[in-house]
């Protein structure tokens, strides 16, 4: 009975219909291009650099690709739905500071500090979807403006507040580890210490390809960011999905600043300047187009990991870490190019 | 049965105006065409009725009652869905996910995508329109413009408009292209939908088209039906009447 409706549904195929091969399918996934440098840099390092061989090195490689890799994801979202967040990295130190100082100054249980820096954080994340949303003004200015501001705040509140550049000390507060244990611990596996981390950023990654390709939001991240005016005549709210990605880039920019603070128990005010290049450089190593609307939430992830592994690898392989960025600026633009020549198959007949 | 009626309306951007005075009605089982020239305010009278814009002056009745729609998502929940030359797909999304984009279907506790559902529904909507595709997965960028326009409105058909309105569905494709189009124009009519239909083309809106209707800088010029008209006199209206024979004359070879 299957195989007759199968016989049957075959013979409406028209011939001019070509069978897609496997191969065409692959191509077409946008991971696939840092995929393949992915697997190229680890060999390479592994054949140059003897170091990198040891386990513990690769404990350090994903610890390295994690901080980054955790921030990829919401950055990724919101490229494919079409805007950039220039406030990232500075959001990840404002929402640390914030709960530093809060939980300090007022000796709260450290937990009360985490909660309300995390409504801080979104509010920021809010705050830059609103006025992108509502100015029109394209988001890398929108932005822009942000993360100078957060920048200047960063430093100017906290010197007001403790009176030096980095926070007090918060180790010996109450919650500090139950809180320390959630962000910021290590766990080991056949002897190797494994920072935790890198549980947490498996777990953002698996919830971001989860959004994007199996809810009704994720196809509304594409929509948005592949055409917003079609997207709009045909009901989606794209200024709810907007703002609720910039909010998940504030949620995560929560999250790393809580790993930051209960890994170092202070936070210094003038970090994470710059890093918010590094999260978008993974997003489009992963595949992410610049002009929105094509992307994945696990090339970003091996966008990440290539990060980690050239930052690490440089050093055991003893050279010159100032390498490191004249590295990642060629893989750049290696991965922008393969990436626009993979879709550019991809999307032949 | 009329299902939206325009008494009078009127539009303008700061100091153009761009629609005076618009009488007319969309009935179900019936093809509206709007005609006219390039600025004549076409796009600009659906994007009223499709709940992009609103208008100034004068009412629009959908099923007898005065209505301003906040958002297309409004106008869709009243069963009035608008393909634009222009808008209708993301090239980028595979065919599935643009034919149930803003309408997703999900199942279960969490609200997943139903992909299995929507991915067959997609192949036999389209196959029903004479359009097999055996990956639906494809982006529909790869499609040809026509099949584009026909997964829209396939799409409009299928979440059940009772007003379609199509923006230019032709205007870009060739002759082939355009026969496929129109009879799935004239299909959606016969199934009951009232339709509008925007033209430049006077042979194309005269192929399935019950009424007629020609703006000239935002005005009515011509308004009548089928029985009214003959094609001869409706592409002499759209060329500006007199000005054609002019035209003639001045383009004629000696
Ligand atoms: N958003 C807008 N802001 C200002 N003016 C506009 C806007 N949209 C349209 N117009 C003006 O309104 C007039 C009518 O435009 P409309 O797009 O409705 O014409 P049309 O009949 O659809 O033309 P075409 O055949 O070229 O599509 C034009 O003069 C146009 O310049
Ligand atoms: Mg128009």
């Amino acid at each position: 009975m299957s195989s007759a409706s199968t016989a049957e549904a075959e013979q409406v195929v028209p011939e001019r219909v070509a069978r897609t091969s496997l191969a065409h399918r692959l191509l077409a996934r946008p991971e696939l291009g840092s995929l393949v440098g992915a697997i190229a840099i680890f060999i390479f390092f592994l054949v140059i650099a003897e170091p990198f061989r040891q386990t513990s090195s690769m404990a350090t490689v994903l610890y390295v690709s994690s901080t980054i890799g955790i921030m990829a994801v919401p950055v990724a979202l919101l490229m494919i739905g079409g805007e950039f967040d220039l406030s990232a990295g500075v959001n990840v130190t404002a929402s640390s500071l914030f709960a530093a100082m809060l939980s300090y100054q007022l000796s709260l249980n450290v937990w009360l500090g985490v909660l309300v820096s995390l409504v801080f954080a979104l509010g920021i994340g809010f705050l830059n979807g609103f006025l992108v949303m509502t100015t029109k003004i394209p988001s890398f200015l929108v932005t822009l403006g942000t993360f100078l501001m957060l920048q200047g705040a960063n430093i100017a509140v906290t010197k007001q507040v403790s009176g030096q550049v980095a926070t007090d000390n918060i180790s010996d507060m109450d919650g500090f580890g139950s809180a320390r244990r959630v962000f910021a611990s290590s766990f080991e596996v056949g002897g190797v210490s494994i920072r935790v981390t890198v549980l947490w950023w498996l777990l953002f990654v698996a919830i971001g390809t989860w959004i994007l390709l199996r809810t009704r939001f994720g196809n509304w991240i594409f929509a948005v960011g592949g055409n917003v005016d079609s997207a709009r005549a045909v009901g989606v709210p794209v200024r709810q999905t907007k703002i609720a990605l910039f909010m998940g880039v504030g949620l995560c920019a929560w999250f790393m600043g809580m790993h930051r603070l209960f890994a170092f128990n202070t936070v210094q005010s003038g970090e994470g300047v710059g890093n918010e290049f590094i999260y978008i450089i993974a997003a489009v190593i992963g595949g992410c187009l610049l002009t929105g609307g094509y992307g994945s939430a696990i090339g970003a992830a091996f966008g990440a990991l290539i990060f980690g592994m050239t930052n690490q690898g440089i050093v055991y392989a003893g050279w010159e870490a100032d390498w490191f960025k004249f590295f990642l600026g060629i893989m750049l633009l290696f991965a922008t190019v393969l990436n626009m020549w993979v879709r550019r198959l991809a999307v032949r007949r | 049965m009329t299902l939206i009626q325009m008494s009078n309306v009127g539009k303008r951007y700061g100091n153009i105006v761009a629609l005076h005075d618009i009488s007319l009605r969309v009935n179900a089982g019936e093809i509206t065409c709007v005609l006219g020239d390039n600025g004549a305010g076409k796009s600009t009278l659906i994007k009223i009725m499709s709940g992009l814009h609103h208008h100034d002056s004068g009412e629009m009745l959908v099923d007898g009652e005065p209505t301003r729609f906040g958002s297309p998502r409004e106008a869709l929940d009243r069963g009035i869905a608008t393909v634009y030359q222009d808008l209708a797909v993301v090239a980028l999304m595979p065919v599935w996910r643009n034919f149930f984009l803003g309408s997703e279907l999900r199942r279960g506790p969490f609200k997943v995508l139903d992909i299995d559902t929507m991915r067959a529904t997609t192949r036999s909507e389209l196959a029903r329109m004479g359009i097999h595709l055996n990956d639906v997965e494809q982006p529909i960028g790869q499609l040809s413009g026509g099949e584009r326009q026909c997964v829209a409105i396939a799409r409009a058909i299928h979440f059940g408009a009772r007003v379609l309105i199509l923006d230019e569905p032709t205007a870009a494709l060739g002759v082939k292209q355009s026969g496929v189009v129109l009879k799935y124009v004239a299909a959606a009519r016969d199934a009951g939908l009232g339709v509008v239909f925007i033209t430049h083309n006077p042979h194309h809106a005269y192929l399935v088209g019950d009424h007629f209707i020609l703006l000239n800088r935002g005005r009515m010029r011509l308004d009548c039906k089928r029985a009214e008209i003959s094609l001869d006199d409706l592409t002499r209206e759209m060329a500006g009447g007199d000005e054609l024979t002019a035209l003639t004359h001045e383009l004629q070879r000696t």
